[in-house]
């Protein structure tokens, strides 16, 4: 049994043991206890992969694991992984974890709520640690499915049409990648499905012009390209706490993995030639979302706007097709993935005290909640980049990264997307200045009381990572680097 | 010299340890860590000041110290964030400035704080700046710099922000932020063009005088002027964000909203001339790669200076007076550093700038505790509410006559001595600017003594009780700083920092000392005449400028410029435009396109009804239709 392997079993031992628990004590008990296996594990997984790395072990993809599948399709479970997964297979456990303890007080169907919870991060695990492009994407398929009904039933608002709306749109990705990954397969005239022999054997450069534009917009939907970002705010409007947490801070994360993993290293070539539209979109969505943000009204649609902000910079920085930009787009995922569900943690906290996310209805709230209010002020200084929290490391190394080119095209669109430092910093005070600051202005709000045992345990988990990678970031950032070298070769060949 | 490191970490650790335990303290422990802490750190700043300028001397010249560097974060082979230490005449004058000038505040604060709510987390906040602006002098390369110069901004912002229970202090600490923020993407912008070509952030490299760095920007020219100028004066719109340099200095007075002994802390000594100690950091590449951007420097540096002066005449809160005199007094560092050359004599305007920070860190602090002392005596900010308290706060009055001759430039007080060189070489470099700056330099004796007569003399206001004189926690640092402002002129600043390093004796232009002194006599004594006891000439005079005098009360419409730009442009212009784009245009063709689906698929849905007459009906349409086809094609 691979060691990977277990990321995906630990899951659906947890919905099995869902599945048999009969009270809310049950069910919380094998949360936790998935979770927190699951978090070991990550932090397991990192001290043996750089304990690999140290002892000498220079393989791309290590612990990996080979099966065949179903012969005919030569479909094969493939695992491995390398610096990258590592980091975003830590990232997936600490936001399920912290995402347990988020939805610690569900108060309707809580059993079905955690047994989609669970498939949804099998589908996130499971897709991670594949080295198989159609076991890859059966799991991206298993990660979006119980999204449509986490949000249609435990959602709120207008949450049957954000459920079907997101849904539809990441299916029509889903399309158009299912085109893509059999035209790459097809055509690049490999024996099996591998990532790594696909790579060796190559795509003849003149699929790859077709090709590259279908895988990319198919897992660009996720990682809200513009103009393919809309499923985003209303999407993020209408999940409840938990599922927005893994659903902007894991599931969007799919999509940046996927392009890079896919797009960019199966088809180097036409990345190269076709780059420079992506450049433009993802540029102006930088700004754009930057600035949709500033003028929402709705604690949600800020952060989904300032998402479609920052993952835009992840997928700007792919885009860049250099080690430092590319290193700076998984550092952004990271730290992206961990502030987004931060914020998303609190604005479900704040929610639940003040039954409103509108800002203007919101005034004082620091006098009444303290902690949660030192904690917004945290994740809104983490999300404008202040250094010692991780969105400065990303961004910093995003910025050198995309400099680096020697054409001006590159470089003025740099310039572009490091505007956005400021719009950021705008819409960010703008929201702590309005709800946390000034005299308190409801009384209602006043009984509301501060964050419980729970709520304290998802946010201190989270901010600690982000400080973590803030204030040291140097391993973390190496080990990404070594990972790239291999992917960038491919692309200057 | 390792236990520099100690300086540095010693506010680092107070800050975590206040801000994670402080509530459990009582206010009282919380504030004796804090200040005790940073004791420490001062004690440790002198020694390491006393320790280099008595062995880092080696043929004359000062030798740059690196006691620790190690690499924070790798983004290219040549390109690495390092953190470190970097000891040199300018980083180990400003160890002693911001130890000093911020344990006085620690101390000062004790008093003044006391009984306010979040005391714990006041002094949390003060050990963050205080760690952060220790943190970005002894940078040893410009990203470094960067990091530290972004955490002093939050931790300005943060303490700005202190009562955040007061929407005008949570306004300012906004307009703070956002302002100095829009800078520092200039200096982002800078720091990347520069890294591009030099291909090292390292201060030592980039000072050496190594012209093979910069043969890469070599021919390279955007709009007229060379790529390295751009870069440069980039890296220059950061500081002058940071140091409130027109237009960028409309966040400064708004400042004034945080507690008295922050602006005496951050928004006058410290933090605010970071930007004219990034000019010196950088003065050599400026000298030899761009010498048009030094003359941008001066030229911002002199409108500044003349446009506060002129402001400041005619503000009647105590606080932003000092604000504008602030701004003023940066102007003139800044022309300093402008208006310098490299080797030996040229050197003047530096060496004249940093002894200028120096002395004014000390006096600035000294007013600024001074009007804290007031206001906590009387409850106000405007000087309507003051008049005749020289009889009531002895200690205070004293102390601020001191730092009032200081900033009016008579001698023997501190700030003749730095300002009078300040003019020597400005007049040196171009008299047109000289007699600018003459003119500022009266101007300032005019407004400070117009501030002192109004506070202390005049006619004093109605008050229900006598206002008391300070605790000793804030008199204390009053004497000392006033002390320290009586002997620091007599410092033999030209053999410590320097532009080349190497030593500079110091000579006073006496033509120059004696008609400044005459100017700033003569603005003491129409100060003396209008504002010492009650007199009709101030208001007749603004009755017949009244133009000037509404513009000058309005800070000539800058604010109100900036309120248009952000308010009606950015948020109505673009933003709302954007937002409503993405939602009706962007969404609104995804949803059509659903809609567009759905009809089709209602329309056609008919030809799946199951009826096989229907059925076989199309199919004889369709066969009937290919052999149409087939026969006339």
């Amino acid at each position: 049994m691979n060691f990977l392997s277990l990321f995906v079993l630990v899951p659906v031992l947890m919905m099995v043991g869902l599945f048999l628990s009969k009270n809310l004590t049950q069910i919380r008990a094998v949360a936790v206890t998935g979770a927190s296996l699951l978090l070991a594990l990550a932090v397991g997984l990192v001290f043996a992969y750089l304990g690999e790395r140290a002892a000498g072990n220079t393989s791309e993809m290590l612990f990996a694991a080979d099966h065949v599948w179903y012969a005919p399709l030569n479909i094969h479970y493939s695992v491995g992984v390398d610096g990258i997964s590592v980091a975003m297979l830590l990232l997936s456990a600490i936001i399920v974890f912290t995402g347990v303890f988020a939805s610690w007080k569900m108060e309707f169907l809580e059993k079905e709520f955690f047994l989609w919870f669970c498939l949804l991060s099998t589908g996130v695990f499971g897709f991670f640690i594949s080295l198989d492009l159609f076991t890859m994407f059966m799991y991206y398929e298993i990660a979006l499915i119980p999204m449509y009904l986490l949000i249609g039933v435990w959602g709120s608002g207008r949450k049957e049409y954000s459920a079907m709306k997101l849904t539809l749109m990441l299916m029509a990705g889903s399309a158009l990648l299912l085109l893509g990954i059999l035209g790459i397969y097809y055509l690049s005239g490999a024996t099996s499905m591998n990532l790594l022999e696909i790579a060796r054997t190559g795509v003849p450069a003149a699929s790859q012009n077709w090709l590259f534009p279908l895988v990319f917009v198919g897992f660009g939907v996720l990682g809200a390209l513009f103009p393919f970002h809309t499923w985003s705010p209303d999407g993020h409007a209408s999940a409840p706490t938990a599922v927005s947490m893994l659903h902007a801070g894991v599931l969007m994360k799919l999509g940046g993995y996927g392009c890079f993993r896919v797009a960019i290293y199966l088809m180097p070539q036409a990345a190269n030639e076709l780059a420079w539209i992506f450049i433009i979109l993802t540029g102006v969505s930088v700004v754009y979302g930057a600035y949709s943000a500033i003028v929402q009204t709705d604690l949600k649609y800020i952060n989904a706007y300032s998402s479609v902000s920052h993952c835009g910079l992840v997928l700007f920085a792919i885009l860049m097709l250099n080690q430092t930009a590319m290193n700076g787009a998984i550092l952004q995922m990271l730290s992206h993935g961990l502030m987004t569900a931060l914020f998303f943690a609190l604005i479900g906290m704040i929610y639940g005290r003040t039954h409103t996310r509108d800002i203007r209805q919101m005034q004082g709230l620091m006098k009444i909640m303290p902690f949660l209010g030192v904690c917004y002020v945290i994740a809104g200084l983490a999300s404008l980049g202040l250094p010692g929290l991780s969105g400065f490391v990303a961004e910093m190394t995003i910025f050198i990264g995309a400099f680096i080119h020697q054409d001006a095209f590159h470089r003025v669109f740099t310039i572009i997307a490091c505007t956005s430092i400021v719009i950021t910093a705008v819409y960010i005070l703008r929201v702590v200045g309005k709800i946390l600051y000034g005299p308190a202005a409801d009384h209602q709000h006043i009984d509301a009381g501060d964050a419980r045992w729970y709520e304290r345990t998802s946010t201190i988990v989270l901010i600690l990572a982000i400080a973590g990678i803030g204030l040291a970031p140097l391993w973390i950032s190496d080990m990404i680097s070594d990972s790239l070298l291999p992917i960038v070769q491919n692309i200057n060949l | 010299m390792e236990y520099t490191l100690f300086i540095v970490l010693l506010p680092f650790l107070s800050f975590l340890f206040l801000g994670l335990v402080g509530k459990r303290l009582t206010p009282r422990a919380a504030g004796y860590i804090g200040t005790v802490v940073l004791a420490i750190s001062t004690c440790l700043s002198y020694i390491t000041a006393w320790h280099y300028f008595t062995t880092a001397k080696v043929d004359g010249v000062f030798e740059k110290l690196t006691p620790l560097n190690f690499t924070w974060l790798n983004f290219t082979e040549k390109l690495h964030i390092d953190l470190g230490i970097l000891l040199d005449p300018i980083a180990v004058m400003m160890l002693v400035v911001i130890t000093t000038v911020s344990l006085m505040v620690h101390l000062y604060s004790v008093g003044y704080m006391h009984g306010e709510r979040g005391f714990q987390r006041y002094y949390a906040f003060l050990s963050l700046f205080t760690f952060s602006m220790l943190g970005l002098v002894v940078a040893t390369n410009i990203f470094q710099m960067y990091i530290f110069w972004e955490l002093v901004g939050a931790s300005s912002y943060l303490l700005i922000g202190f009562d955040y229970a007061h929407p005008e202090a949570v306004a300012a600490s906004k307009k703070a932020f956002i302002v100095t923020r829009f800078a520092d993407l200039g200096f982002l912008v800078g720091i990347l063009i520069l890294s591009f070509y030099t291909g090292t952030f390292d201060f030592e490299r980039l000072t050496s005088g190594d012209a093979s760095l910069f043969a890469g920007m070599e021919g390279l020219s955007f709009m007229g002027c060379s790529v390295v100028s751009w870069a440069l004066a980039l890296i220059f719109m950061g500081g002058a964000g940071k140091s409130a340099m027109f237009p960028l200095h409309v966040w400064l007075p708004d400042a004034m909203e945080g507690p008295t002994p922050v602006s005496a802390l951050i928004h006058a000594a410290t933090m605010v001339v970071a930007g004219v100690y990034l000019v010196a950091r950088l003065f050599p590449v400026y000298y030899l790669q761009a010498p048009d951007v030094l003359v941008l420097v001066a030229i911002v540096g002199a409108v500044t200076s003349l446009y506060a002066a002129i402001v400041a005449c005619v503000q009647t809160d105590i606080k932003r007076v000092l604000a504008f005199s602030t701004i003023s007094q940066i102007g003139f560092m800044m022309v300093g550093l402008g208006v310098s050359g490299m080797e030996g004599r040229e050197g003047l305007g530096y060496m004249a700038s940093m002894f200028h920070l120096f002395t004014h860190a000390m006096f600035k602090a000294l007013l600024f505790l001074g009007a804290g002392a007031i206001i906590h005596a009387v409850h106000s900010n405007e000087m309507e509410h003051m008049g005749g308290l020289r009889k009531y706060l002895p200690i205070t009055h004293i102390t601020f006559l001191v730092a009032c001759l200081a900033i009016a430039g008579i001698p023997p007080f501190s700030g003749f001595f730095s300002k009078d060189e300040i003019l020597a070489a400005t007049f040196h470099f171009n008299p047109a600017l000289g007699a600018v700056m003459s003119l500022t330099a009266g101007l300032t004796a005019f407004y400070m003594f117009r501030l002192y007569y109004r506070i202390f003399w005049n006619k004093a206001s109605h008050r229900d009780h006598a206002p008391r004189e300070a605790p000793g926690s804030m008199t204390v640092p009053l004497t000392f700083l006033a002390a320290a402002t009586l002997v620091a002129g007599f410092i033999p600043f030209g053999k410590f920092v320097t532009s080349d390093s190497a030593e500079y004796i110091i000579h006073l232009d006496w033509t120059v000392a004696a008609a400044s002194v005459a100017v700033a006599l003569i603005a003491i004594g129409i100060a003396t005449l209008f504002y010492r006891r009650e007199s009709p000439i101030p208001d007749r005079l603004a009755s017949s400028l009244r133009g000037l005098h509404a513009a000058a009360s309005r800070r000539f419409y800058l604010d109100d410029l900036y309120l248009f730009v952000t308010k009606k442009i950015i948020f109505n212009g673009i933003s709302k435009p954007v937002a409503w784009f993405d939602r009706h245009v962007v969404d609104g063709a995804m949803n059509g396109f659903a809609t567009l689906s759905q009809r089709v698929s209602y329309s056609i849905r008919g030809f799946q009804s199951g009826q096989v007459q229907q059925y076989v009906m199309v199919i004889l349409l369709g066969v009937l239709l290919i052999a149409v086809l087939a026969l006339f094609i």
